[in-house]
């Protein structure tokens, strides 16, 4: 079947079986191989996406469910070239070592401020506790999301 | 940041780290070269059994199978192993574990290649199998360890493809890029010459891709796909059933000490499981056994290992290869010792610790940096420990607090027969920039970044102005594996050789640039290297670093500099062969972790108020990347040793996916508080030592020390889950009054 939703920013209409998982769909159709796949059963998070500016998890999202939504990958975070506040202050506050849960990390994030922008340390983690990371043990994530949630509050 | 040239010692932001945040970065899982076969492997029904027949020809038949391949297909050896060649790449007469493999399947699509598989029909004689490591039967309670998987989040991965001349290209997540191709060429006859590998940077390794996993598949494949690119990446179930884990192990010890608290004898025995296939299982035992008596002065001390074959998954590397396993048991009877003479723990360890030039109960005399005593003390002097009786009489209803440490070391490098040895490169292009040629791979660590900042300092450059390839047999020069807390030790003292020569080189071509400029003559003296120049310090004039580069052909603008560890010389009696296996170090790290505990005593549930680990992994060279692996290494520590259980029954799993196997979350692991003691180690570069391994030793020891506080027993095995510990109180609060 023929689907339509806006990707990243742009009108995209792709033939596509309506059963692929929308992991397959971003990575093998449209190149867009930032989301990961490392479960394929909704216990990692690092295949997280935003559909209509909420998480979603899409290991566990068919084709179909795309249509007329709007989805943002990690690769549609940036914006004019510049990062997110979110993906700056992964940079700078180290929480990215093997970079593998990063992008779903990135992006959970983005939503949970979406929906507290000022989240405590604890809320932050609950936030977040979808999303393994087997590298950080998380201390300087949550360093990062609390500073971008400073950021995005506009204090310095 | 960018602006500034790199220096050591600051918080260079990871070069890595801007691809990674945007999903640009690739890694091998994210290669889908066009026009692809998918494959995957058949895999046993028995833990061991002979194979009687395999028929392929349903699968091969099949619409979208492009190839089914046994091991008839295979004109190598058919002998995967790192020292011992041990492991069939595919089965030919039996099967020793369910996660053999029998037969490769390439297929136009993971569906197709999912139904292929279940075509294939096998005909098995089931074998008696050993799932008990024989020493499962000792008497008394010894500290049993179970496995534990890396579940690193990328999973195994790679794409291979052979190029118009016939020669093999792979792009995998592994650790061990030049080894693997040794190890391909050897099982599947490929000449090594013919085989090139490429490692992007993974999505993290901890071991588990120390050596080959679908790498041979891969060769194979691409040798049978028609020309056409093949592509593997294990499914989690699948790297759970095929992937090494860490050894389980049975530890029994016992330890005296006189009435001073001076410890005088040790008698232990590590049995570990190695399953199926020998993989590094000689090696981790050796280290196991090296630290087995732990950071201490013990003159009469037995020190037995064993590891055994079984027909349970196969046990290999994994980040403190064994002497996590030797930590758990010592430091715990270091505590219970201590408390039956009646010394508190920490001054019980102080009085046995060892100083530079003390010998450890493995018989390793010191001869580097031996900063024990210092963490020790630091350790003693913190609020945390100083207050801890107050802080856990204010435990609030219904819980109880305990307080734990553990002492803890880990060798550094490969030990004195393998030859530590690395080879940097590093080049300066006709833009004048800067490349740095990594070899060893960065499974996500951070040393190609800290190869940046290396390099950065010595020639004063900017991380814009740099870039690095990374390993890659046809570019990069060979540089031995990323593991034994060794990638920074020994690659970082290649690279200071390497961009020393070229700096010397810039500077005296830049000399003679000057000097056709002054008229007369300029000495390198003058000189100093800047951003994307060099300057003539006493008129501030500067040259282009491109400008340089013209007076320079292709070799000139690059140096490679070899570099190989010392060694220990020194030869302690032992029975086998333990030096081919790495015993004895040189180097060693130290560390002391201190826990702050909460057990809910209805519950048993457990929380980890606060983790201070105290570090000598020598001078820092970049302390965020030094807090990276003391918060990631204690992570991964906290949960072994609270939550994750590798069960195995019979050879099957039964923890094959993240929905059983319990990682920790973020509400899982604390805020933790990282306190460098930085001692100058002379071998290290820039004084540093390795900091990837120490950081998970000591976590399982310092909570079961805390919570044997809080339960006054001891829990015997691990993980300590809620429902031991809620036992071991209810133990303990029988016909007592609360
Ligand atoms: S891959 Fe989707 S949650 Fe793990
Ligand atoms: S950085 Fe490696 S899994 Fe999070």
């Amino acid at each position: 079947m023929k689907i339509n939703f806006l990707l990243n920013g742009k009108e995209t209409e792709i033939e596509i079986e309506p059963d692929r998982r929308v992991i397959d769909l971003l990575r093998e159709e449209c190149g867009l191989t930032g989301s990961k796949e490392c479960c394929g059963a909704g216990e990692c998070g690092a295949c997280t996406i935003l559909v209509d500016g909420e998480s979603r998890l899409s290991c566990l999202m068919l084709a179909a469910q795309l249509e007329g939504r709007e989805v943002i990958t990690i690769e549609g975070l940036a914006k004019d070239g510049c990062f997110h506040v979110v993906q700056q202050a992964f940079v700078d506050y180290g929480a990215v070592q093997c970079g593998f849960c990063t992008p779903g990390m990135i992006l959970a994030a983005v939503d949970l401020l979406r929906r507290n922008p000022t989240p405590s340390r604890e809320q932050i983690r609950e936030g977040i506790s979808g999303n393994i990371c087997r590298c950080t043990g998380y201390q300087k994530i949550v360093d990062a999301v609390y500073f971008a949630s400073l950021a995005l509050q506009g204090v310095n | 940041m960018l602006r500034e040239p790199l220096t050591v010692g600051m918080n260079a932001p990871r070069a890595d780290a801007f691809t990674k945040v945007t999903g640009k970065e690739q890694y091998a899982a994210d290669y889908y070269p066009p026009n692809l076969l998918w494959c995957g492997v058949k895999r046993p029904s028995y833990a061991h059994a002979l194979i009687r027949s395999i028929d392929i020809s349903r699968a091969k038949e099949m619409p979208g199978v492009a190839a089914v391949l046994t091991h008839k297909d295979i004109s190598g050896s058919n002998r995967l192993g790192i020292l011992e060649k041990d492991q069939p790449v595919l089965a030919e007469d039996t099967v020793r574990h369910y996660g053999d493999s029998i037969a490769l399947v390439l297929a136009e699509s993971r569906y197709t290649l999912q139904q292929a598989l279940e075509l294939i029909s096998v005909e098995y004689e089931p074998l008696p199998a050993v799932f008990d490591p024989e020493a499962a039967m000792l008497e008394d309670a010894p500290v049993l360890h179970p496995g534990r998987k890396h579940a690193f989040l990328e999973t195994e991965a790679g794409v291979a493809w052979l190029e118009d001349d016939g020669a093999l290209v792979i792009v995998a997540s592994t650790q061990t890029p030049f080894r693997d191709r040794t190890e391909i060429s050897h099982a599947l006859g490929i000449p090594s010459c013919r085989i090139r590998v490429i490692a992007p940077y993974l999505g993290g390794g901890f071991g588990g891709k120390d050596g080959i996993t679908v790498q041979a598949f891969l060769a194979l494949a691409a040798q049978h796909s028609g020309g056409r690119p093949v592509k593997m990446w294990y499914s989690r179930e699948e790297s759970f059933l095929a992937g090494t884990k860490r050894h389980p192990a049975i530890l029994k010890y016992s330890l005296g000490c006189d009435q001073e608290g001076i410890l005088h004898a040790l008698d232990c025995r590590i049995v570990m499981d190695t399953g199926a296939y020998a993989s590094l299982g000689c090696e981790v035992l050796a280290l196991a056994m090296e630290h087995a008596g732990g950071p201490y002065r013990i003159p009469h001390a037995s020190i037995e290992g064993i590891a055994v074959y079984t027909n349970n998954p196969v046990a290999g590397a994994f980040r403190g290869f064994g002497a996590p396993q030797a930590h758990a048991a010592i430091e715990q009877v270091i505590d219970e010792l201590a408390r039956i003479a009646g010394f508190d723990p920490l001054e019980f360890r102080l009085k046995n610790a060892v100083s530079r030039g003390d010998t450890t109960p493995s018989g390793v005399t010191l001869t580097q940096s031996t900063g024990i005593l210092a963490c020790l003390e630091t350790a003693r002097d913190s609020a945390a420990w100083r207050e801890r009786e107050r802080w856990e009489s204010l435990a609030p209803p219904f819980k109880k607090r305990g307080t734990g440490i553990a002492a803890i070391n880990h060798g550094i490098g490969y030990g004195p027969v393998i030859p530590d040895n690395a080879n940097a490169k590093i080049e300066l292009t006709g833009e004048g920039r800067l490349i740095i040629y990594a070899g060893v791979s960065d499974m996500g660590q951070g040393n190609a970044a800290t190869y940046l900042q290396i390099a950065g300092d010595i020639l004063s450059q900017t991380l814009d102005n740099m870039e690095l390839v990374l390993p890659d047999t046809a570019q990069t020069l060979p540089s031995g594996s990323s593991s034994a807390s060794r990638t920074t030790f020994t690659f970082g003292n290649a690279l200071i050789g390497a961009a020393q020569a070229l700096r010397k080189r810039i500077l005296e071509r830049a000399s003679l640039l000057f000097t056709y400029q002054f008229f007369e003559h300029v000495r390198a003296e003058d000189l100093g290297l800047v951003p994307g120049h060099v300057r003539h310090i006493p008129t501030g004039r500067e040259i282009h670093l491109s400008f340089v580069s013209t007076t320079m052909d292709q070799s000139e603008r690059t140096a490679a500099n070899s570099y190989t560890c010392p060694v220990n010389r020194q030869k302690p009696p032992t029975g086998g062969s333990l030096r081919i296996h790495g015993y004895p170090h040189r180097v060693y790290s130290f560390g002391v972790n201190l826990v702050r505990l909460e057990a809910d005593i209805l519950t048993g549930e457990v929380t980890v108020c606060d983790f201070i680990a105290f570090t000598d992994a020598g001078r820092i060279i970049n302390p965020e990347l030094f807090d990276q692996q003391v918060h990631g290494g204690i992570a991964q520590g906290l949960g072994y040793t609270l939550f994750e259980d590798f069960l195995v029954s019979e050879g099957r799993i039964l923890t094959g996916d993240f929905g059983a196997y319990i990682l920790p979350t973020a509400l899982d692991i604390p805020d933790i508080q990282s306190i460098a003691i930085p001692l100058q180690e002379e071998d290290g570069p820039y004084g540093m030592k390795g900091v990837g391994e120490i950081t998970i030793n000591g976590a399982f020891p310092a909570v079961a020390n805390a919570l044997a506080r809080v339960c006054k027993t001891r829990i015997s095995s691990g993980p300590l889950t809620a429902e031991k510990v809620l036992a071991a109180i209810s133990r303990n609060e029988v016909g007592k009054n609360r």
